[in-house]
């Protein structure tokens, strides 16, 4: 059942409406929110509050954005008040540069001189793909911000780079930046973790 | 006459791989790009790379709620419901 239809179940009272929709989305909440404040209890707090408001304002959501984008939203803006409240702020630095491959990966006239190795070889299956997807969710963990907050969101929860930068509060340019240094450095360490295990 | 745009070399390639996989380049970068991808395998197996990334970061294992989370959400929603 799709989000749209969960939510014409919801504005009748439905109760298993509203457990599939926390069951869907409890877990980002509280993942979004803890990029906002200071513990995972403040996180847990502000996806309860977020739900709270979904009930409160159901019958107000007009369907101009998708309810993902609404409850997301609803979620990030009290965490932002929180935050503010805790006082933590989180540092925005988009002006991170540098390569995507480290440069002594290159010969002086930019060709590879160290090229990648696949992750996935046919006969030397050195990182099967349930090991791939735990090197690059712990890799993503182990990011900065605000590259974890927009890999995480972009790239696990599935948002648009429009709708990133919306929750963010960051230029859609500058997401396309942040993401593009992030993925970068996933790489890089999911590569770096693959060779430590070479035969 | 056309001119002919620079060749790509691969340290300049690898910057393009992701705006080329989210759609977002020029069409002349990404017509470099793939005419570069055609003839090297190392920026290829970099573009495979990122594409495992990418998917990998999508496939999201079961969320570990606990269930006791889901119940206290439910009792609030019925109490919401019956003091409404």
């Amino acid at each position: 059942m799709d989000d749209t239809e969960l939510l014409a179940r919801l504005l009748g009272g439905d109760e298993q409406a509203f457990t599939e929709l926390v069951e869907r989305y409890h877990s980002t909440l509280v993942k979004i929110a803890r990029y906002y404040v200071g513990s995972s209890a403040s996180a847990q707090d502000v996806a309860q509050e977020t739900w709270i408001a979904v009930m409160r304002g159901v019958e107000h959501f007009e369907g101009r954005s998708s309810f993902k984008t609404w409850l997301l939203r609803i979620c990030v803006n009290r965490a932002r008040t929180l935050g503010v409240k805790e006082h933590r702020s989180i540092p925005v630095d988009t002006n991170e540069s540098g390569p995507s491959v480290s440069a002594h990966r290159f010969d002086q006239g930019g060709l590879w001189s160290e090229p990648p190795v696949p992750f996935t070889d046919a006969v030397d299956a050195r990182i099967d793909r349930s090991h791939l997807v735990a090197e690059v969710h712990g890799a993503i963990r182990s990011l900065g911000e605000p590259q974890r907050a927009v890999v995480t969101l972009r790239d696990v929860e599935g948002l648009t780079t429009q709708e990133v930068a919306e929750l963010l509060t960051l230029s859609e340019a500058n997401v396309r930046v942040i993401l593009h240094r992030g993925r970068a450095r996933v790489r890089s360490i999911v590569e770096e973790a693959a060779k430590g295990t070479k035969p | 006459m056309k001119l002919m745009p620079s060749a790509l070399v691969c340290r300049d390639a690898v910057e393009l791989v992701n705006d080329y996989l989210d759609h977002t380049l020029s069409r002349g970068d990404r017509r470099r790009l793939e005419k570069h991808l055609a003839r090297c395998d190392a920026c290829h197996a970099y573009l495979d790379q990122m594409r495992a990334i990418i998917a990998a970061g999508g496939t999201v294992s079961p969320d570990d709620l606990a269930p006791e989370t889901v119940e206290g959400l439910v009792q609030l929603f019925r109490r919401f419901h019956s003091d409404s």
